[in-house]
């Protein structure tokens, strides 16, 4: 009891403190790629550190919304993030919310930044709340067809069956995986803002979506969403690591030597995961806004063919 | 013991219904009448939970020598009523608590105060009754009661055209559950439920049946394509009385369809859950996105009911199409979905329609696009929409996720279907669930965020004041309730249970309070589990575990300025993003498919000084492609059968003689 309470515990330590390292480890990848030198890897838990530090300029007219809503925010994807299997499955609070609940939860976060990029009431504001709804109301849909296909195939929706699920032979390779695969990074990319959905590097340019939602913010507020930014980024690779590569993974009960394995494996899966985001970003231009539709309904689409594949043949 | 309750309870309403109408005027009739209401409701509640959680194995029933002289009127009261009266009279409790005060505004008492009691013992009446006569009288005054209430503010060109709509269709729908209950009766005119029940139809007359009461119960509950008159009388009637139509009076058809489709008609067939999966699905996409091009805060909520109902019957029909198989735990799983969709959306809905009544009574507005800032100015009645649209949107921890979380586990246990046209479109209809999900996330940004948050779009918005303190109980009330259920999703279902055991043939989810920490287990603890409390804790502590040490260590220091806005704020609060341009990115992804949407550009050739202008037009595909082709048919029919009203003794006489000899000629070759 005592020893799955601190493995817990680790989990949630880990994720807060891997995530700002996987956001400069992209941001210095992407920078090599470009033949630049780039920051040092540990440069966002810098901008963090400062950003806490410094006063929070806040509109006159902001509501207690607009400053409730970034810690909010925060201790919703942090939430969701740990309850993702990172090194371990099977940790004591996993049967506490399933993907479908995980999945549900940053659909939370969405709505309140949303909302707070509506409560002081300027244009840019209101162009990144209503992109980013627009965005979501069709990633979200098609990350629970994913979520879905998934279920189908384990015969449960809890993450840490599925991860057993996908270790043991039973599986091999099917079409309905590599579907929900393809259509899951779709949806990861989407959901971080990464390009070509958005670029979580520009200011001041009409197609940015994420970066206009939350201008309006600044000192720790900004710090709170910058990390929940990078949680959330954390929470997309662990789960395609998790369920497409949950090699190494320690099981649920376990000695400290796998979870010493996990670790490891959890390391290089992040990185590798990382290294293939920036050379990703790199290869593929920014596109428009109005083509994010057409991107996100192939997302939906291969979501529901592979759920539909199942229901037609479990062999599929 | 609780039916004679119940209907004494009835028997006060439609007094407290006269004693209304007799002096509308004074101020202590108001008072008295919702003071009554919400007594009467109380009891009534009270007496219904009761008998849901521990009723006797034998309902109790009742005989009163009305209606049918050979018959009488039968009156009974199973868990399955049980449970129905307690969404209708925790809804209609809470309306009256808000009519206390919201009733003050109202400039024409007389033309509420009386239908208002009515409005209420006709829904009590239909749950109670056990013969098809009283069901159909209880509907149909339900009906009436709730029509006169529309027209209240009659004056109102749009209000006297809703009201016209409403009578229309719910005739309509009275008369296809009239022709219903004839085919379930027989030829013998077994009127009672109990002779009914033991009856099977043939397989004909029970799909005949199945979509007969589609129609009625569909129409009244608002399934897509019969949805047309709900979004413009429920937002017609006095907000309370909205809350009532859109969050119970809907819940009420519910009741019609299960008990007419589940208990009086017999084992299903697997086609007819195929009919209202399609239907459900359809209703719960295009309920939002009609929402989505709303702008009337309460035409937006009456949508979101059309919505809503789709996600209930998507779990009514996935039960169909379990039970047709004779798969027992999933068709219980997915009937407890539906029914615990049935409650939330009850409580949720009437929690919204309170809000934009407080809304409509502080500001005069119902446009979304004329507020704006309202969260400063009507805080608690803005932290209650708040909560009511997190718990809409299916947002976890509230009460909403947790219906559609259970929708979503039943739809997962459908690959045990062996019907092909199943197998694709359940996996279809999940789809759209999903899709509806988040589109409602999107519509309730849009609704919260342009009537509460920004700066006020008008003078009006800029001057609310909050709303009285009975308004405010009642909608604190309700969004405790909200939480409650969101985070003890456990125990709502094992109150549910004897509901559904009845109906499921035996069958129900296993018993979720033995879980540890009120965690829900549809099926397998392996398969899948949540638990609201947990999550909700979990997040609550790291919230303030994460506040504390940033304010601690770190600064807490604020500096209030004006709006950076990338270095270009505007004063004026028209640059603002308003509902429409809100909705733009979504109506140009589904505008164009589902209402036609076109944008026009006028633009001003060089040199003009006239602004320029986008014009965007949205066509209901529903109202032109159904609706007024009939429309046009009556009308052109009447035009016809005019001249008959100019004819001459003669041909009158010879037209009677032939429609005599025709009906003998019909009879002699039935015969």
């Amino acid at each position: 009891m005592i020893i799955s309470l601190v493995v817990q515990a680790a989990q949630m330590v880990l994720v807060i403190a891997l995530a700002p390292l996987l956001t400069g480890l992209v941001r210095k990848v992407k920078a090599r790629l470009m033949r630049r030198q780039g920051p040092s890897v540990i440069q966002p838990y810098r901008d963090l550190l400062r950003l806490v530090h410094k006063d929070a300029v806040v509109a006159a007219n902001a509501s207690w919304l607009f400053r409730v809503a970034p810690y909010l925010v925060f201790s919703i994807t942090w939430v969701a993030a740990a309850l993702v299997p990172t090194f371990a499955s099977g940790l004591i609070f996993s049967w506490s919310a399933d993907l479908i609940v995980i999945v549900a939860l940053l659909g939370s976060a969405r709505f309140l930044l949303a909302l707070a990029g509506l409560d002081v009431g300027t244009s840019f504001g209101g162009i990144g709340s209503s992109r980013e709804v627009m965005i979501a109301s069709l990633a979200e849909p098609a990350m629970l067809l994913i979520v879905f296909t998934l279920a189908l195939l384990a015969g449960s929706t809890q993450l840490s069956s599925i991860v057993e699920f996908m270790l043991t032979s039973a599986v091999g390779v099917r079409v309905s995986l590599g579907l929900a695969l393809v259509a899951l990074i779709m949806v990861g990319i989407a959901e971080n803002a990464r390009i070509p959905i958005d670029n979580p590097a520009t200011h001041l340019e009409l197609t940015m979506v994420h970066e206009a939602m939350v201008l309006e913010y600044s000192g720790r507020h900004l710090a709170m969403i910058e990390a929940a930014a990078s949680l959330k980024l954390l929470l997309y690779v662990s789960l395609i690591a998790c369920v497409f590569a949950p090699w190494g993974t320690a099981p649920a009960t376990a000695g400290a030597a796998s979870y010493l394995v996990g670790m490891l494996a959890y390391a290089v899966k992040l990185a590798v995961g990382g290294a293939l985001l920036a050379v990703f970003e790199t290869v593929v231009a920014k596109m428009r806004v109005f083509r994010v539709p057409q991107f996100l309904g192939a997302a939906l689409m291969l979501g529901l063919l592979g759920a539909l594949l199942l229901f037609v043949s479990r062999s599929l | 013991m609780s039916v004679e309750i119940s209907l004494a309870c009835v028997a006060v309403l439609l007094g407290t219904a006269v004693f209304g109408g007799a002096a509308p005027r004074h101020p202590a009739t108001r008072f008295c009448v919702y003071a009554s209401c919400f007594g009467v409701a109380v009891v009534m509640l009270v007496a219904a939970a009761r008998e849901l959680v521990a009723g006797a194995a034998v309902p109790s029933s009742m005989t009163l020598p009305l209606g049918l002289p050979w018959m009488g009127a039968h009156f009974r009261i199973d868990r399955l009523s049980a449970f129905f009266l307690v969404v209708v009279n925790l809804g209609a409790g809470l309306a009256s608590l808000y009519g206390l005060g919201y009733g003050r505004h109202e400039h024409a008492p007389g033309r509420v105060l009386p239908f208002f009691p009515a409005f209420l013992a006709g829904m009590n009446m239909v749950v109670l009754a056990d013969d098809a006569f009283s069901f159909l009288l209880s509907w149909e005054f339900m009906s009436l009661g709730s029509w006169a209430l529309v027209m209240a503010h009659h004056r109102e060109p749009e209000n006297s055209r809703a009201a016209y709509i409403y009578l229309l269709m719910a005739s309509f729908g009275t008369l296809a559950l009239l022709l219903g209950f004839g085919l379930l009766a027989g030829p013998d005119g077994a009127y009672g439920f109990a002779e009914i029940r033991a009856a099977h139809p043939s397989a004909r007359v029970a799909g005949l049946v199945l979509a007969l009461a589609l129609l009625g119960a569909g129409s009244k509950a608002g399934l897509v394509p019969l949805h047309v008159w709900l979004p413009l009388a429920h937002p017609a009637a006095p907000s309370h009385v909205s809350a009532l139509m859109s969050g119970i009076m809907t819940k009420v058809a519910v009741y019609g369809f299960v008990r007419i489709v589940f208990d009086l008609l017999g084992p299903p067939a697997p086609w007819w859950s195929m009919v209202v999966l399609a239907l459900a699905g359809i209703t719960a996409v295009l309920g939002v996105l009609y929402a989505l091009m709303e702008h009337d805060l309460k035409r937006l909520l009456a949508y979101h009911t059309v919505e809503n109902i789709g996600i209930i019957f998507i779990g009514l029909g996935l039960a169909l199409a379990f039970q047709a198989n004779d798969l027992a735990a999933p068709a219980a799983l997915a009937l407890t979905a539906a029914l615990l969709h049935v409650f939330n959306h009850s409580l949720f809905k009437s929690l919204l329609f309170f809000g934009s009544g407080a809304v409509l009574v502080a500001t005069g507005e119902r446009d979304m696009e004329h507020l704006g800032g309202l969260i400063h100015r009507m805080p608690v009645t803005a932290f209650t929409f708040l909560i009511g649209s997190a718990a809409i949107s299916a947002l976890p921890p509230l009460n909403g996720f947790a219906s559609e979380w259970l929708t979503f586990q039943a739809i997962l246990l459908s690959p045990q279907l062996p019907q092909w046209g199943l197998k694709f479109l359940v996996p279809a209809v999940g789809g759209m669930l999903a899709l509806s999900a988040a589109l409602a996330a999107a519509c309730f940004v849009k609704a919260f965020g342009m009537s509460f948050l920004g700066r006020a779009r008008r003078p009006a918005a800029a001057a609310a004041q909050e709303v009285d303190r009975w308004s405010l109980a009642a909608m604190l009330v309700l969004s405790l309730l909200c939480v409650l259920v969101g985070i003890f999703p456990g125990l709502a279902i094992d109150a549910l249970a004897p509901a559904i055991r009845d109906l499921a043939h035996g069958a129900r989810m296993p018993v979720q309070s033995v879980d540890p920490w009120f965690t829900v287990i549809p099926v397998t603890a392996s398969r899948s589990s949540y638990n609201g409390l947990l999550v909700l804790a979990f997040i609550i502590l790291s919230a303030s575990l994460t506040a504390f040490t940033v304010h601690r260590l770190a600064s807490r220091a604020i500096r209030r300025s004006a709006p950076w806005d990338c270095g270009y704020p505007d004063s004026n609060p028209i640059t603002q993003y308003t509902a429409g341009s809100f909705a733009q990115p979504i109506r140009r992804v589904f505008g164009t498919l589902a209402f036609a949407a076109r944008e026009r550009v006028d633009m001003p050739l060089p040199g003009e000084l006239r602004p320029a202008r986008l014009a965007v037009q949205l066509r209901d595909l529903v109202w032109d492609g159904v609706y007024r082709p009939i429309a046009v048919g009556v009308g052109f029919g009447a035009d016809q059968l005019n001249h008959l009203q100019f004819l001459t003794i003669r041909r009158y006489l010879s037209l009677v003689f032939v429609a005599l000899v025709f009906l003998l000629t019909v009879l002699a070759l039935w015969q």
